[in-house]
């Protein structure tokens, strides 16, 4: 039986990949982010995962205004990386799990979760930066890959609430697949960050910490915080939040904190990085 | 539940809501088309003759011409499309970020260095 070993929450700021990529980690701005995350690194390797579902948003790369799916899952064999404007980052294509990517399909449509479902996507630093933050730079990712799309960039985003609901549901999901597998789930995005108009750069710690704190003793306050609470308090990006909300439905009632990490700046967002461990 | 639109209060933003994404959708999907590399290089080598290939608002062609980046905002631009016009430009998220502000680019990346924007003042258009 498949069975979630631990979540994930981390932001998924395209400069951290880029200081990867470019061989800038070392560097004194980006020094500190990598050296306080490395923890984190100990921690994945030593749970083994054998399948992550990463809960990220596409950000005008795989999808454009064209169509714009609310939930998304991602059933192909591998998932090339998105060229974003700049050429793809040079990382390892991420290897689906069809057949698990398949059942949770599904599983999730038959209990009302109306996902879309892609066969074929390219993948952008939504979704690999928080496997450069949490593996390294693997020659390979150290396990396979569902994506589950969420769409904040469009207004209105799926509620807190209904984010939230979704990892209930993706948690009966995995229980119910026959196999052996050891399951992470990945929320990320955030923390507070707003990219656009005169308020660039805003920033909330009290905000984000509160929200950490919530994440770990008490999500359902968390699945209360409207849309406007989030634009206004955390900046008109950190409503990426919303996904995180997704891994902490689907860890389930009983965590507890393994790892956290807070550092402003990376770039123009607040970086947060929570690891919890399954009771 | 949000109510309708109650987030027109907050400060120096443009929520990308169903208003700009109805007047905004030819010109971030021009800004979309900027992902491909053969895209860029038209792009680059006649800007105009290239625009002419999207249905845009005189008033549309004209901010990406001048690289106006609050001013795309404000005639639907989204900015996670509008980022790809200054990807093609070599510039990146924080140059634009300090542009759209009015603030110098070593000014704002002070500012974030100090921890960001403060919310103190920055959550209301009109002081409460």
């Amino acid at each position: 039986m498949a069975r979630i070993v631990g979540g994930i929450a981390c932001s998924h700021v395209p400069a951290i990949g880029a200081a990867l990529d470019k061989g800038t980690a070392g560097n004194p701005y980006w020094a500190p982010y990598f050296a306080g995350t490395a923890p984190a690194r100990g921690w994945l390797a030593r749970l083994k995962p054998d399948v992550a579902i990463l809960v990220y948003n596409d950000h005008a790369n795989a999808f454009s205004l064209q169509i714009i799916p609310t939930f998304l899952l991602g059933v192909a064999e591998s998932f090339p990386v998105a060229d974003e404007g700049f050429g793809p980052r040079p990382v390892p294509t991420v290897v689906g799990h069809p057949r698990f990517a398949w059942h949770l399909a599904e599983s999730l449509i038959l209990d009302e979760f109306d996902m879309t479902i892609a066969n074929e996507m390219p993948v952008d630093h939504g979704l690999t930066v928080p496997l450069s933050v949490t593996c390294g730079q693997p020659a390979e990712w150290p396990f396979k890959v569902v994506p589950l799309c969420v769409n904040v960039v469009q207004y209105p985003p799926p509620t807190g609430l209904r984010c939230f609901k979704l990892g209930t549901a993706l948690a009966k999901a995995v229980e119910s697949f026959p196999e052996d597998l050891r399951v992470v789930v990945y929320g990320t995005g955030g923390m507070s960050h707003q990219l656009q108009g005169e308020r660039a750069g805003f920033v909330n710690r009290e905000f984000d910490n509160d929200f950490l704190d919530g994440m770990v003793d008490d999500p359902e306050r968390l699945t209360r915080i409207s849309h406007t609470q989030y634009m206004r308090e955390s900046g008109s990006e950190g409503i990426e939040m919303v996904m995180w909300l997704v891994m902490r439905g689907a860890v389930g009632p009983a965590v507890r904190e393994a790892f956290r990490f807070y550092h402003v700046p990376t770039s123009n967002t607040a970086s947060g990085l929570l690891c919890l461990d399954v009771e | 539940m949000s109510a309708p639109r109650d987030y027109e209060d907050i400060p120096g933003t443009y929520v990308y809501d169903s208003e700009r994404g109805r007047v905004g959708y030819q010109l971030n999907q021009f800004c979309m088309s900027l992902n491909k590399p053969e895209n860029r290089t038209a792009f680059k080598a006649n800007e105009a003759s290239y625009l002419d290939r999207f249905p845009l608002t005189l008033e549309q062609r004209e901010v990406v011409l001048k690289r106006d980046w609050l001013g795309m905002l404000k005639v639907g631009g989204n900015i996670y499309y509008t980022i790809k016009i200054a990807f093609c430009d070599g510039l990146t998220f924080q140059d634009v970020a300090g542009m759209m502000c009015g603030m110098p680019k070593d000014e704002y990346a002070k500012m974030m260095l100090a921890g960001g924007r403060n919310p103190a003042g920055n959550l209301f258009k009109e002081p409460r």
